[in-house]
């Protein structure tokens, strides 16, 4: 079972054509690294493939996705579990330990540090239980910590069949497939 | 996840500014007494469509707050990625957003009936006319909101698209107030009904328009 296939794509944006004739596939238990220079187009590939922008040529076809993006969508207001918990992922809980956001989870959103809310998106990705996690830049923010939550919660998620799509300009930790964009 | 995300906009909105547009509207009503005079017979003339001007006035005070926060933080994107349509989306923020303006609107109705000269069955009236058009007035302001997400001094842009898009529902809605022998009221309801039903599939489209 192919949790996510990409044929022939293409993307403009702005009237620059990014890429074209790009294809991705990724079966449960792979992980790709998406690399290239700024504005080669990588966190606009992580959106396509999101169904958040449309390509101009090619389809994708995909499992259920979540997204970690510099976008935190979380209730600022609200204390970090309550607002985690609007996004109905049940395995929340497991989540918050993964990400050593225990202690954090009665702050208010709006006195996160950075490092601590790119925790927290990544925790939202991992509650979800989707089969596909797609990840832009998890790695800007995390101290070294951080990172290492990260590379262990992807290893367990591809231990249990799961598949990352990750775009970052910083080597990611563990066994990945490489796709170098605007080369 | 489209209840979820109504009881989410209500909430926000009770704890934000909710009573702005009621106090806006107040505050209007309060104000057409002194430009126009005391004398009793003309306000009550004129009541009605004062009514309407602060309730359409007031419906545009919280159209930045209704889409363009979730577009900037990627909660419109999030909720994208759990499958929900954007046109649900557009129908919760719809239902949300009336459950925090339509009630406190139609409660501050009743002072401000009477701060313009309306009493008796022309309070009936109004309250009846403004009860039908808030929902029209919430869809409006999500669906203005939507449109003019993301865009520089959007605040401005909304009210010049939302004036005239919210004609017909004053036309109808002040003569729904003034007289309740025409069959104003019910044209007005046709109308609250096309904007209500139509408001979601324009917000949908605008919100999916504003992806980059």
């Amino acid at each position: 079972m192919t949790l996510l296939r990409g044929e022939k794509l293409a993307l403009v944006r702005g009237g620059r054509l990014l890429f074209e004739e790009l294809n991705l596939s990724l079966e449960p238990g792979e992980a790709l690294h998406v690399t290239g220079p700024n504005g080669s187009g990588k966190s606009s590939l992580i959106r396509l493939v999101a169904g958040l922008l449309k390509p101009a040529a090619g389809r994708i076809e995909r499992a259920a996705a979540a997204l970690a993006d510099e976008g935190l969508a979380l209730d600022h207001e609200l204390p970090l579990r309550r607002a985690l918990a609007f996004w109905r992922g049940p395995h929340l809980a497991d989540a918050l330990t993964a990400f050593d956001l225990d202690r954090l989870d009665q702050v208010p959103v709006r006195l996160l540090s950075t490092g601590q809310a790119k925790r927290a998106r990544l925790a939202r990705v991992m509650a979800s239980g989707a089969p596909l996690w797609l990840l832009d830049e998890p790695l800007n923010g995390l101290d070294r910590k951080g990172a290492k939550q990260l590379a262990a919660a992807i290893c367990a998620h591809r231990d249990k069949g799961g598949a990352v799509l990750a775009a970052s300009h910083l080597p990611m930790a563990g066994e990945w497939r490489m796709l170098e964009l605007g080369s | 996840m489209t209840g979820a995300l109504a009881w989410r906009e209500a909430k926000r909105g009770l704890h934000g500014a909710t009573w702005l547009p009621v106090a806006f509207f107040l505050l209007v009503a309060t104000i057409v007494p002194f430009a126009i005079g005391p004398d009793a017979r003309l306000l009550a003339r004129i009541g009605g469509g004062a009514l309407w001007i602060a309730a359409l006035t007031a419906a545009l005070l919280p159209i930045e707050r209704l889409i363009e926060p979730d577009r900037a933080d990627g909660v419109l994107d999030q909720l994208a990625l759990t499958g929900m349509a954007e046109e649900a989306i557009g129908a919760a923020k719809i239902v949300g957003h009336w459950l925090t303006f339509g009630p406190l609107l139609l409660i501050a109705a009743v002072p401000a009936s009477f701060l313009v000269g309306l009493d008796g069955a022309a309070l009936g009236r109004s309250l009846i006319a403004l009860a039908v058009g808030t929902p029209a007035l919430a869809a409006l302001a999500v669906g203005v909101a939507a449109l003019t997400t993301g865009l520089p001094r959007a605040g401005s842009l909304a009210g010049l698209l939302l004036m005239p898009i919210a004609v017909p529902l004053v036309i109808f809605g002040a003569a729904a107030t003034g007289d309740g022998e025409s069959s104003a009221l019910k044209l007005e309801a046709a109308v609250a009904l096309l904007t209500v039903a139509g408001a979601p599939f324009m917000t949908g489209a605008a919100i999916r328009a504003s992806r980059t």
